[in-house]
């Protein structure tokens, strides 16, 4: 007779496979900004839609964490949304879409707003993990780069930007250096972010057709790199909020209309209605109540 | 005077074929050295073990570096030789495509080696680039063109400005002038004759055109079946050759 599977093992990964992860992830904490290979698993979900921050999140879970995924910021993404579905069916955690409740946040393309703290641990999902790559094609010679520190190329790259465009544009997936050694992608979190990288939570980076695994520590120094007289600098629309009149905060662009009109409102959707239920209003939301 | 490189007894198998064997030279600062022989007499394989390209399997390459002393390069760390090779080294491939990042700027191309000993002032960097290509003789406005969008010849001298921003004391140049119209070989000759002389370079040119190494080369090795059969002042060895196989290559020379 053969058996049925009635139910997934917790998470949906298999403990070995768990396991695996889980001594990757060990290693990528003990060398802060090292990207460790592992053997990334067929996810039940397509390459490119967070196969690498899944099985990060799978092998970190437990049953007593708050699961909490952002796409871009925002809770309600099909991204997110399904990703959350995905580990409230396999795992049956809890769920939330406040940040501050949550003990583990998978994220794609955004850091949260609101400071983390040393009980959470932030999962980031990675499409190419190696910063060196559009640069440098062979793996033999890039993983050569690191293991010699021999970064000058990237700073090539940041001499495009400014002879073709005046000032730094690259805007996302910023290179940084982390703890004095590694140079490692942030993956493509607007250079917004950059700053917040020095924090108190774990940060976890997982890239699942890659193969690579990565992290940075709690209170672990992250440096953007720069030049000298062109500085890193932390970019953002120059508006507020519409919705919620925060100037501090990441904006998307809305275009409303095809008469050139426009709306600035915050990437992060639970930071704008926290502030929103605080009472806090922005232009839009002033105009409608009047 | 101390030699600036020491080769001690050179030799490289490729199974059981001979790729170079006991080659042995003292190389003095400010001289330039030509290897010439026939495709496939070993003078590549030779350029690329002192290089630190390939690994020899016998013998020494001792270079007089500017902190330590002499220091056999075979043995160095690969981080001390890799650093030796963007540093004193300098290499000039035959094709330019081979030396250059074909995907960035002339003045990319010519800072990275800047960027990647420390400096990081992009203002300098720049400055620097389009000084560099003035010294070989490309318009300043060229600085944010990308090599593809250069000629054959401007592309070797883009890659010798790129290779010489360092200020290397040691440039290993494989067949620099091939592939090139004899007019683009005649100027780039008299940059690098220039160049070799206003920087006190020191040189080995691996070539099979003998007016290169008649023009460049203060002192030749002749190379056939992976040794050096004759070795000598480059003049002496090209009007008075001793050797059958450097007398049949001298008189092959076509006559114009």
């Amino acid at each position: 007779m053969i058996r049925q599977i009635t139910e997934y093992n917790f998470a949906y990964l298999d403990e070995q496979t768990k396991r695996m992860i889980r001594r990757a992830i060990l290693k990528g904490l003990a060398i802060p900004g090292y990207q460790v290979p592992f053997a990334s698993r067929e996810m039940p979900m397509p390459y490119g839609w967070g196969t690498g921050g899944v099985q990060v999140s799978a092998a970190t879970l437990t049953p007593d964490d708050t699961f909490k995924v952002i796409d871009q910021g925002a809770d309600d993404t099909t991204n997110a949304v399904s990703i959350r579905k995905f580990f409230e069916n396999t795992a049956g955690v809890a769920t939330t879409e406040e940040t501050a409740k949550a003990t583990i946040i998978q994220t794609r393309h955004r850091i949260p707003e609101a400071k983390l703290t040393e009980d959470q641990i932030l999962v980031y999902q990675v499409p190419i993990p190696e910063p060196l790559r559009f640069l440098e094609p062979r793996e033999t010679e890039t993983r050569k780069m690191h293991s010699l520190e021999e970064y000058g190329l990237m700073h090539v790259k940041l001499y495009e930007d400014i002879s073709q465009h005046g000032a730094i544009s690259t805007a996302y997936a910023y290179p940084v250096k982390v703890s004095g050694r590694y140079v490692m992608d942030p993956s493509p979190i607007p250079k917004f972010d950059n700053p917040k990288l020095e924090m108190d939570a774990i940060q976890l980076f997982g890239a699942g057709r890659e193969q690579r695994i990565y992290a940075v520590p709690p209170h672990t120094k992250v440096v953007s790199l720069d030049f000298e007289d062109h500085p890193f600098e932390a970019t953002k629309a120059d508006h507020p909020c519409s919705l919620c009149g925060a100037e501090d905060s990441y904006l998307d662009e809305v275009i409303m209309d095809d008469a050139g009109n426009r709306m600035f409102v915050c990437s992060d959707t639970d930071y704008c209605r926290s502030r929103r239920e605080a009472g806090h209003v922005g232009r839009l939301a002033e105009e409608s109540a009047a | 005077m101390t030699p600036l490189l020491q080769v001690k007894g050179i030799g490289k198998r490729y199974g059981a074929r001979i790729g170079c064997t006991d080659v042995s030279f003292d190389l003095y600062p400010g001289e330039v050295m030509g290897i010439v022989g026939e495709s496939g007499s070993g003078k590549s394989t030779l350029l690329n073990c002192l290089a630190g390209h390939l690994e020899p399997d016998a013998g020494q390459v001792i270079f007089e570096t500017r902190a330590n002393g002499p220091v056999d390069t075979v043995t160095m760390s690969e981080p001390e030789r890799r650093m030796l090779g963007r540093t004193d080294w300098a290499f000039v491939h035959q094709h330019a495509r081979d030396g250059l990042r074909m995907s960035v700027s002339a003045g990319g191309n010519i800072g990275e080696r800047l960027m990647a000993v420390g400096d990081r002032h992009y203002g300098n960097i720049r400055h620097k680039a389009i000084d560099w290509l003035g010294r070989v003789e490309i318009e300043a406005e060229r600085v944010d063109d990308r090599p593809t969008a250069f000629s054959g010849g401007m592309q070797q001298r883009l890659q010798i400005a790129r290779n010489l921003v360092t200020g290397p004391r040691l440039v290993f140049m494989d067949e620099p002038t091939g592939g090139l119209d004899v007019s683009v070989q005649a100027r780039l000759l008299d940059l690098l004759r220039g160049l070799v002389r206003e920087m006190a370079l020191s040189a080995i040119i691996v070539t099979h055109d003998l007016a290169v190494v008649r023009l460049l080369a203060d002192r030749l090795m002749v190379m056939k079946d992976g040794r050096v059969v004759e070795a000598g002042l480059t003049d002496q060895v090209l009007d008075d050759p001793q050797h059958v196989y450097t007398q049949l290559l001298v008189s092959s020379v076509l006559q114009v």
